[in-house]
């Protein structure tokens, strides 16, 4: 017994002298990251958007970690990365809480840490360097006010008569549903005849979605806006729209977020209005985030996401170069 | 008050009057609720909307009956829809033209079998390898969501074969299409288990496995036979939920359908004891579920709340099922002869 405890030992001094030296040989920066699962291919385009990123520039060498929606693996990883001495750790932070020793040990091994996408809490956010990812509530309000472009385009809006919205909201609770929802509610208070006549949970699924609106179509038949949190649910609902005898994107204007080439192909075949886009392919940034760090820049405490904006204008010249 | 006894001892009928309760909630508090109207040449209404939507619910609830009727349960169903849709999608293709990859029933018929070798992977762990059912359908609940996820490269699949949408948007002689893909399945399983000593053997595997097993039953049999009927059953169910929204999800297609179907099974009057089932009493069971969630939508009940409603009225139900407590209150009001 005690032999082998040796050998274990020795084999793992080996280990550490090779990881050790792996990192101090070459002069790349090693940046690690930490990644929270793949619960929906959002969340796969984003890993992939890094990785390949990453792979693309000589000068890093990227540590990829997947935590499977389990903070305790998350933690061990950042540790790892903090023992394997990492120039940079970029991370996703899985829920908002208990990041605050992991960070501090980052903090005193003077490793920078840039998260992506998913903040954590308040009182941990001196601790890590800044934070890249989307403005939900700006993507409500940026659905909202292609609405008013469009009403006014179209000359439906006269300020006077009521313009009936529904709402299908992503899952209870979520940031991303909590500020589509705020975002949108901002540009509906500077419009007095637009009422919100029903809102409920679709759960950002394509199936809830079409049933949630199934019900909406028969409770009021004068719907005229459908405003969805995302495009999964807006697909889900263009399905209902059509089952009603309607036609999706002319008796209803369908507005949806994120940008998935579902809804691309949708808006093109005129069954979509517009998707405000959420780019998961945050790499590029990541890259220029980090190279910025290494070159001695200063970077701003929140950096957005380039995000743009698509309908029937500029959907079809975009579908071909979606990648996600 | 002889009819009465016999009405109420039929095990149908708390289940019907549990339906009927929320019907007629709707009936006085959601306006327009029971319309129905004729709309591209089929009927529209809330309540085909609650048959069609419930058709991948009830087809769990057929296979999950047998399978809680020898004392079993399988929490691998909702998994096995999600692996169930992406075979199907994958095999048909995401073509923009509506071009099937390959042929429609190669790709249902692989689906299905896929489905129903899922089963009889958790009927082996239960009934050869002894494994309890929770835990042996539970591996396949973890894993099942990860094959699913391979099956389409963690990517939401979008299908635009026209011919593939009957089997969860399509009707027939008005009614929702998959309601006659129920029908057929479950009067053969009626046929199957009441009609022949089968039935019988399941029930009795349910009882008492060591009893039946000296009364010559092969209970191993059996119980890994509904085990792979269940799967087949979620086969079914995920080709229909693929087709009524046209696309695959390998994160979300069935999830959580699993407990919506034993809630079904439950609700219908099977004991999680095993023993006695009820196949017509699933199906209200899953009638029951859906029209819940479609009062939810309908009734306009914010979603913040919704769970908790939700859960309070599967409380009552169940409260209603329940003999004794019926009996307390029958006590409680000095009326023993209605307590059943």
């Amino acid at each position: 017994m005690k032999n082998w405890k040796k050998v274990l030992v020795l084999l793992v001094a080996v280990m550490v002298i090779f990881s050790v030296s792996a990192v101090a040989a070459p002069k790349q920066w090693v940046v690690g990251f930490s990644q929270i699962g793949s619960e929906s291919e959002w969340r796969t385009a984003d890993t992939k958007s890094v990785q390949d990123a990453f792979a693309g520039d000589p000068t890093f060498v990227l540590i990829y970690s997947d935590a499977q929606q389990k903070q305790e693996n998350q933690i061990k990883a950042l540790r790892t990365f903090i023992a394997r001495k990492v120039d940079c750790i970029v991370f996703t932070a899985l829920v908002e809480t208990g990041y605050g020793p992991v960070l501090q040990e980052a903090k005193k091994a003077k490793i920078p840490v840039i998260m992506i996408d998913r903040d954590v809490q308040e009182a941990d956010r001196a601790l890590r360097l800044t934070i890249m990812g989307s403005d939900f509530v700006k993507e409500g309000e940026k659905a909202g006010t292609w609405l008013a472009d469009y009403l006014k385009k179209q000359s439906m809006d006269d300020g006077k008569t009521p313009i009936d919205i529904v709402e299908l909201q992503g899952t209870t609770g979520s940031a991303p549903a909590i500020d589509r929802k705020t975002g949108f509610a901002n540009i509906m208070k500077q419009h007095a005849n637009w009422q919100l006549t029903r809102s409920q949970t679709g759960n950002f699924t394509t199936s809830e979605g079409k049933a949630v609106m199934e019900a909406f179509l028969k409770a009021d038949p004068k719907i005229q806006v459908l405003y969805a949190h995302n495009d999964g649910m807006a697909l889900g609902a263009i399905q209902a729209i059509k089952e009603a005898g309607l036609q999706p994107g002319k008796d209803i204007i369908v507005i949806g977020v994120d940008g998935v080439k579902g809804a691309f192909q949708a808006i093109v075949a005129g069954e979509q209005n517009v998707t405000v886009e959420c780019s998961p392919l945050l790499g590029p940034q990541a890259v220029q985030a980090v190279s910025d760090l290494r070159d001695g820049k200063k970077l701003p405490g929140r950096i957005w996401t380039i995000e743009g904006i698509f309908d029937a204008s500029n959907a079809a010249a975009a579908l071909p170069t979606r990648q996600y | 008050m002889a009819w009465w006894k016999y009405v109420s001892s039929r095990k149908i009928f708390w289940p019907l009057v549990a339906l009927a309760v929320l019907m007629a909630f709707n009936l006085f508090f959601t306006p327009k609720f029971f319309r129905i109207e004729v709309k591209e040449g089929h009927l529209y209404g809330n309540v085909i909307d609650i048959i069609k939507n419930s058709a991948p619910i009830m087809l769990l609830a057929i296979g999950l009956t047998l399978v809680i009727a020898t004392k079993g349960i399988d929490i691998s169903v909702g998994s096995i829809v999600a692996i169930s849709a992406g075979v199907v999608a994958m095999l048909l293709g995401g073509d923009l033209l509506g071009v099937p990859k390959y042929p429609i029933w190669i790709a249902m018929g692989t689906a299905i079998l896929v489905s129903v070798l899922a089963g009889m992977w958790n009927g082996m762990l239960v009934s050869r390898i002894g494994m309890q059912p929770i835990i042996a359908t539970l591996i396949l609940s973890v894993a099942g969501r990860g094959i699913a996820m391979v099956t389409t490269n963690a990517l939401i699949v979008w299908l635009y074969i026209k011919p593939f949408r009957i089997y969860g948007q399509g009707y027939l002689l008005g009614l929702p299409f998959s309601l006659y893909i129920i029908a057929v399945l479950l009067i053969l399983t009626a046929l199957v288990t009441r009609r022949t000593a089968l039935g019988l053997f399941i029930e009795a595997v349910g009882i008492n496995p060591t009893a039946a097993r000296f009364a010559g039953i092969n209970a191993k049999n059996i119980i890994f036979g509904v085990y792979a009927f269940s799967g087949f059953c979620a086969g079914i169910s995920g080709l229909i939920v693929c087709s009524t929204v046209m696309s695959a999800d390998g994160n979300n297609a069935g999830a959580g359908y699993e407990l919506s179907a034993i809630l079904a099974v439950v609700l219908g009057g099977t004991s999680l004891n095993g023993g006695k089932f009820y196949l017509l009493g699933s199906m209200v069971g899953a009638l029951i579920v859906q029209t819940l969630t479609t009062t939810i939508y309908a009734f306009g009940v914010p979603p913040e709340i919704a769970q908790v409603v939700i859960a309070l009225v599967v409380l009552v139900i169940s409260l209603l099922q329940s003999g004794k407590f019926r009996t307390m209150i029958a006590g409680f009001f000095g009326k023993r002869e209605l307590a059943i």
